[in-house]
């Protein structure tokens, strides 16, 4: 095999096989023994005062196991990759790819009969949907949960909130090309009483208890700093990921200490992409089901 | 009575040593010792040939990398997918010997209760991996895979740079004196869970999203 730094490896294996094979016969054949007539023999040596030993020849079924197993490396070595032929046709690779292109033609058309159809279509199919939810489990549910209820910083994919939009082709954009959603700290620009009087006022937003006078000082302070990529109505921007803060849904939490957390140090955190390592027939089915799950 | 061949063997401790050494080493000879001499096993290549980017590792993540094996990630994770479909579906391309020439010692594992890591690289953000390391059940409430809260400390490697020298010594590295020098710096201020982040997240790069 070419894989070897040269060509001394492939001698050294083929010699070394053929010698230990040619001795196991040698090790069987000089073995051969027959029981002889007359009483079993016994080995020289005894113990413990009259304790000897039997020197029956070997089992004949356990000698013919060992036949077999050297009839058995005989035919390998002659059909699988080794002993100086690289049929790769016969190697794992070769094994794995029959393996693929089994399942490609056993699965393909139903992935293509999806692809084809619009993801409002595919949503409504129940199969896609069963077919959908097990790929859900498997790549998704490890953030999202296997409910799609989500987590802390993980969004629930069951109500009709969308960070980034929830338009079908939007959603399978999102899978494709994953999100990157970053709010910078204000911590140091704001100070924490700053911080404090935003998080009043952002907390006023969804009717959530409040200092009112902070609030009252936090929304001019929300006017000059938020507003960029949260909106002037709060309302979020699905164009950068910054969430609607007014719809009493919170991807981090709602309680003061929460949120006066986010705006200081601010939040890192991405939806991974998907699009190479599953191919666009996944994706598809996916987008489709989590389409599927939202309320609407 | 006539010596049988056997008692010949049995009886005499030396020829039985040197017999028994001979037949136990034919499988190494032949299983282990050709693989120190192949292109696919020794260099940054995959079995056919093809370059694959598999670098050394860094200091932080040679730091997360030790830490993984403190905490015996290993005996729940493997570090292996095997070239079936059922395995690559779910985690990416299969493994290949190629890309794990820095790993000494090797976490391939054994034993999956949790997932195979191979390519967990990239697979969920850093945010994930900190809440799941620090309580999986966070993120996973039907993880069975116990909390490492105490992750979140400054990481104790002064002895980074011998680290990086004993490593020289083996397999591929060469460290150059500059890398070695700058090391501590590279992970002064790091936390044990930004080391073990660092090393997740460059987990099986070079084949990640190859078919």
């Amino acid at each position: 095999m070419a894989d070897f730094i040269s060509g001394f490896w492939n001698m050294y294996v083929m010699v070394i096989v053929a010698l230990s094979l040619l001795f196991c016969v040698f090790v069987l054949v000089s073995n051969m023994t027959k029981r002889e007539a007359g009483p079993v023999q016994l080995h020289g040596h005894v113990w413990d005062e009259t304790l000897a030993e039997y020197n029956n020849p070997l089992p004949r079924w356990w000698m013919y196991l060992f036949w077999i197993t050297i009839g058995f490396a005989v035919v390998y070595l002659a059909i699988y990759p080794g002993f100086g032929k690289t049929n790769q046709e016969r190697g794992e690779h070769a094994q794995y790819e029959a393996e693929m292109k089994a399942a490609n033609e056993k699965y393909g058309p139903i992935f293509a009969k999806y692809r084809g159809m619009d993801l409002a279509a595919v949503a409504a199919d129940p199969e896609a949907k069963a077919m959908g939810q097990r790929m859900f489990l498997t790549y998704c549910a490890q953030c999202h949960g296997s409910a799609a209820q989500g987590a802390k910083g993980f969004p629930n994919l069951t109500d009709d909130e969308w960070q980034w939009g929830g338009e079908a082709e939007t959603i399978k954009t999102t899978i494709t090309g994953g999100r990157i959603a970053m709010m910078p700290p204000f911590g140091p620009s704001l100070g924490a009483e700053g911080v404090k009087d935003v998080a009043n006022y952002v907390r006023s937003l969804s009717g959530l208890a409040h200092d009112s006078l902070r609030a009252q000082r936090g929304a001019e302070l929300f006017q000059q700093n938020c507003v960029a990529c949260h909106g002037a109505d709060a309302k979020g921007n699905t164009a950068m990921g910054a969430p609607n803060l007014t719809n009493k849904i919170w991807l981090y939490g709602s309680s003061e200490a929460t949120i006066i957390e986010t705006i200081t140090n601010g939040r890192n955190n991405r939806m991974p992409q998907f699009g190479e390592f599953l191919g666009e027939d996944k994706v598809h089915l996916l987008a489709a089901y989590v389409v599927g799950l939202s309320k609407k | 009575m006539a010596q049988s061949k056997h008692e010949k063997i049995e009886s005499n401790v030396f020829l039985l040593i040197v017999l028994t050494l001979l037949t136990v080493s034919v499988g190494g000879l032949l299983e282990i010792v050709p693989l120190f001499f192949q292109h696919s096993t020794t260099s940054p290549v995959d079995y056919k040939g093809n370059q694959l980017n598999v670098k050394p590792y860094d200091p932080v993540r040679l730091v997360g990398r030790d830490i993984y094996i403190r905490e015996g990630c290993y005996n729940c994770h493997s570090q292996m997918i095997r070239p079936f479909r059922a395995e690559t579906e779910r985690y990416g391309h299969y493994s290949v010997a190629g890309e794990y020439i820095y790993d000494h010692p090797f976490q391939w594992g054994s034993k999956r209760t949790g997932p195979d890591l191979a390519r967990v690289g990239g697979r969920y953000s850093d945010e994930w991996h900190r809440v799941h390391l620090n309580n999986p059940r966070d993120v996973v409430p039907e993880s069975n895979m116990p909390a490492f809260p105490w992750l979140n400390r400054p990481v104790k490697a002064d002895d980074i740079q011998d680290r990086m020298r004993a490593l020289n010594k083996v397999g591929l590295h060469k460290y150059s004196d500059e890398e070695i020098a700058a090391a501590p710096a590279a992970i002064k201020g790091k936390t044990e869970l930004d080391a073990v982040v660092a090393y997740l997240q460059g987990m099986g790069l070079a084949l990640q999203n190859v078919k």
